[in-house]
């Protein structure tokens, strides 16, 4: 390895100007919510690092975290990694297979041991000895436990490596836990959704290789930049909520004047993620603004916390009707989301707990 | 004397897939079994949830291929609760499923299988002059082939070579013998693996425009999501990302899918397959096809109008196509013979989805292990079977289809590339024809998307916006029994989605995937799946870097979300000799 070249000459070489590296920094910062002096000093940390090694694993996943980075605009895929990680062990995109492919994780833990990353997609199932995923002979326990070791960090990516995801859901048959359930003794960053937003990952890769250290966490130890506000509370759709204007169908006259979906079901004022404000796939659109309600993706047990469609102050169970149903339609309510009670939120969410609009 | 090749993880695939392949003293496959090793249970998980949340749930079964469950899912409960999907809600799923076959065959051939065919480190002896020369030849259309676009590409490969940390690229089988591209074709479907990248980025975009989001955009039982706001008398309020704006995108990402497979991905198929003809004499699989049909033109009650027709091909005879009932009890069944699973009537037997069972029971070795018993149970994939027949679904099965049944299109194209590389019909049953056979359909799907958006815009100016039959949303207006089997046309074969709704809930939920039609073990008669009877006869040049077994198997674009990984031999250790 070359130690005397550093990104900034590498662009350089490829033709990316200082002044374009620089801009890149400078969204890269504001998507992160970072003081616009911090560019500079992104710009200057990332210059001068050779890659940084990065491990990802895959255990009980769907691929679809992977699929989601390779949607991420800033950085792309490409830039990511040939300009600034050296992804060491990627099951998708990595050219070797079997033994060539288990070597290239052995020689980036021996190489990099305690300066590693390790990115985890996919839940770990413990039930009978973890043979409900193996990889090489291995369960996903052992290779996690083996390969946590000499990691810096880990980075979870997706809700079934940051809580679960959806092998937790009941009845669980596989015992399928997150990382943080397994490993104590690291520091960890999830990237919950499913998939996660793709700039999430692609923010929270930078801002570790800019600073050296994980971004400010919530007290689910995801990204407060990007989980620290709900969707409701950025929606497009939010004025629509104060005014009392509900879709009640999926193709009614709300439903095309892009009225509020609370009614059909949308877990918004749940669901702390940055859907709203950095939409999907460059900013095209985002899932309530393509007319269906948020699932809550990025919250834990999302996947048993009642029907997509069951509106959120609505019982799941067949408890005695409340006031709430009718109060919602058509009343206008206009509290600000900022003075929600969090905890409140995290129990209704978790606990299907009826809301009223009050609280919201 | 016999020696068992172990290849796991399997990469450049979806999912967690084992293959075991046992050779003779010639490095000769003789016996091989693919293994899927991870589960979730997630047809478990389905069990008492609400109907309509189901497609979300079957949705995670996988993320590259990443709506066909999400359809599969939606149309079962709407075949079981006798709902009609609108016009226009048809014509956006055609469009969404067209596009994910244009958006996953591209992404499978430059980024998962091409490294098998495609050497990256000859790409730097490359003349970028020549490279241009090529490409112009190759594809005179494309505008990305001057000699300084090439000469930039390999600059860029050549500082992150030397830099010496070579990611994803570490440890590649380089400078094995069985690459045959010269310096220059190599230098130029590298560039194109990055064009691919950043194309996919913009074209996955009509899913975010439709469902919000892409990966795992969402669906809706009884039609689509997303309504259209399109005001002819002035704006509305606020709307929907279905707007003017949102159509007229979906249209240039229609252009500029089209433009990319014309452009690049079709000459260099047959660009790069003109190397590799002796591929054509291996890797055909079981000779059985089966595809279950998809693209209708009047809805899903109408099978003569659907695009890819359905049916069964038995031993490469193209001139019978036989009927496939999903219904029927002894057409489809599953086995659990060789996997890790009870039935309650025993291993031995097969069943029907709608009585399907999935009761985990793993009685594999103890992991760390070095081998599975491949002669007790060594899958979590079970057996599908048609009549009690391994059968090939994917690409290679819905071309045979469409070539059988006399497509015109279809017709033209095969008959081109087989001209153009100078092979039989036969060519088609192997590893080159099966990743050939990939790249044609992508053509006529992609090709068919304008009709569809075009018959979406006729619609929508003739006044109807309709996008969502609600007359059966309420779960209090359902019978208190009913069953129904959802199926669609996934990039990697023929998908169905059996669903049992019992007092407004599921009670069983059977998904029977493309892959393990393909990747499944052998079944209680000892017949063989289409993975391990493709890679029987392959010669392994050197044991230690198979990548004969990973052409075979990535020709069929494995998608094991349970997925298999197939491990080479690790090192020494890991070769069990058996002497015999």
């Amino acid at each position: 390895m070359k130690d005397h070249e550093t990104l900034s000459e590498r662009l350089a070489e490829q033709g990316i100007s200082r002044r374009a590296f620089l801009k890149f920094c400078t969204a890269l910062a504001s998507l992160m919510a970072l003081p616009p002096e911090s560019a500079a000093a992104m710009a200057q940390a990332l210059a001068k690092s050779l890659r940084p090694s990065v491990i990802w694993l895959s255990f009980q996943e769907c691929t679809g975290c992977t699929e989601s980075l390779t949607r991420s605009y800033t950085p792309t895929l490409e830039s990511l990694i040939f300009d600034m990680i050296s992804l060491d062990y990627h099951h998708t995109l990595q050219a070797a297979s079997g033994f060539a492919a288990e070597k290239s994780r052995e020689d980036a833990m021996k190489n990099f041991y305690g300066k590693y990353l390790l990115v985890v997609d996919g839940s770990i199932p413990i039930n009978g000895g973890g043979v409900y995923s193996t990889i090489a002979g291995r369960t996903n326990l052992d290779l996690l436990q083996e390969t946590a070791k000499g990691a810096a960090a880990i980075i979870a990516v997706g809700t079934c490596s940051s809580f679960g995801g959806i092998p937790n859901a009941r009845p669980n048959p596989t015992g399928a836990v997150a990382v943080s359930d397994i490993v104590r003794d690291k520091p960890i960053v999830n990237i919950s959704g499913c998939p996660p937003i793709p700039s999430v990952i692609t923010g929270v890769l930078a801002h570790y290789l800019t600073f050296g250290t994980l971004p400010d966490l919530d007290d689910l130890n995801r990204p407060r930049s990007y989980y620290g506000t709900t969707i409701h509370d950025r929606c497009y759709r939010r004025p629509f909520y104060d005014q009392g204007k509900f879709a009640k169908t999926f193709d009614d006259e709300g439903a095309k004047n892009g009225w509020c979906l609370f009614e059909l079901g949308c877990k918004g004022p749940t669901t702390h993620n940055a859907c709203a404000t950095t939409k999907w796939n460059g900013g095209t659109s985002f899932p309530i603004e393509s007319g269906h309600g948020c699932l809550g993706c990025s919250e834990p047990h999302f996947w048993d916390a009642g029907s997509f469609y069951t509106p959120l102050s609505a019982p799941v169970v067949n408890i005695e009707a409340t006031t709430l149903g009718a109060a919602i339609a058509g009343a206008g309510v206009a509290v600000a989301m900022s003075s929600l009670d969090r905890n409140k939120i995290h129990r209704a969410q978790q606990a299907h707990e009826i809301m009223s609009v009050k609280d919201l | 004397m016999t020696q068992t090749i172990v290849v796991d993880p399997i990469t450049r695939i979806e999912g967690h897939l084992r293959i075991e392949a046992e050779t003779d003293a010639d490095n000769r496959i003789i016996r091989a079994s693919s293994a899927g090793t991870m589960v979730r249970g997630i047809e478990i998980i389905l069990r008492g949830r609400d109907p309509r949340d189901a497609w979300a749930f079957a949705q995670r079964i996988c993320g590259v291929c990443t709506l066909v469950h999400g359809i599969a899912s939606v149309r079962a409960v709407e075949d079981a609760l006798k709902i009609d999907v609108p016009p226009n809600a048809q014509l956006i799923r055609n469009l969404m499923i067209a596009a994910q076959f244009v958006h996953d065959h591209v992404m499978h051939f430059y980024h998962l299988h091409a490294l098998d065919w495609v050497d990256v480190i000859s790409a730097l002896k490359a003349n970028p002059k020549a490279t241009s020369e090529l490409a112009q030849t190759v594809s005179p259309s494309y505008p990305k082939s001057s000699p300084g676009y090439f000469a930039d590409v390999q600059n860029r490969l050549k500082t992150f070579v030397e830099g010496g940390q070579l990611g994803i690229f570490a440890n590649g089988y380089w400078g094995h013998p069985a690459y045959k591209l010269p310096p220059e074709a190599n230098l130029m479907a590298v560039a194109h693996y990055l064009d691919a990248l950043a194309w996919q980025r913009d074209v996955a975009k009509l899913h975010a425009i439709f469902g919000g989001k892409n990966p795992h955009p969402n669906f809706l039982v009884g039609g689509v999501p997303c309504a259209i706001s399109v005001h002819p008398q002035g704006s509305g309020e606020a709307g929907t990302s279905l707007d003017m704006g949102g159509l007229e995108k979906v249209q240039n990402i229609i252009r500029q899918m089209r433009d990319f497979v014309d452009q690049v991905y079709v000459p260099d198929t047959l660009a790069i397959a003109g190397f590799y003809k002796d591929w054509s004499k291996l890797g055909e699989g079981v000779g059985n096809f089966m595809t279950y049909g998809d693209f209708p033109a009047k809805g899903m009650s109408d099978p003569s109008s659907y695009l890819i027709p359905s049916g069964v091909i038995l031993n490469r005879d193209l001139t019978t196509i036989h009927p496939v009932d999903l219904d029927a009890e002894n057409q489809i069944q599953e086995f659990v013979a060789h996997s890790w699973y009870d039935y309650s009537v025993g291993k031995e037997k097969g069943l029907h989805p709608y009585q399907g069972e999935t009761e985990l029971n793993y009685t594999g070795p103890k992991p760390p292990y070095a081998n599975l018993d491949t002669n007790a149970s060594y899958s979590w994939l079970k057996s599908p079977r048609w009549q009690g027949k391994a059968m090939e679904v994917g690409p290679l099965a819905r071309v045979l289809m469409l070539y059988a049944k006399g497509h015109e299109q279809t017709r033209e194209l095969v008959d081109m590339t087989l001209k153009k590389l100078d092979l039989p019909v036969a060519a088609l049953y192997s590893t080159l024809g099966r990743t050939a056979a990939r790249t044609l359909e992508t053509k006529v799907f992609a090709d068919s998307m304008q009709g569809w958006y075009d018959q979406l815009i006729a619609n929508i100016k003739a006044g109807d916006v309709k996008t969502h039959n609600d007359k059966l949303w309420e779960p209090a207006s359902w019978p208190s029994l009913a069953k129904g089997v959802g199926f669609t046309e996934a990039p990697r074969g023929a998908l169905a989605h059996w669903a049992v709704i019992k007092d407004q809930k599921i009670d069983n939920y059977q998904a029977v995937v493309p892959s393990t039609w393909n990747a499944g073990p052998r079944d209680a008669a000892g017949q063989e799946g289409p993975y391990e009877a493709a890679l029987r006869g392959h010669q392994l040049y050197d044991p230690k870097q198979p990548i004969e077994i990973l052409r075979t198997i990535h020709s069929f674009d494995p998608c094991i979300a349970c997925a298999v990984h197939v491990t080479d031999p690790n090192g020494v250790e890991l070769i069990k000799v058996k002497i015999k």
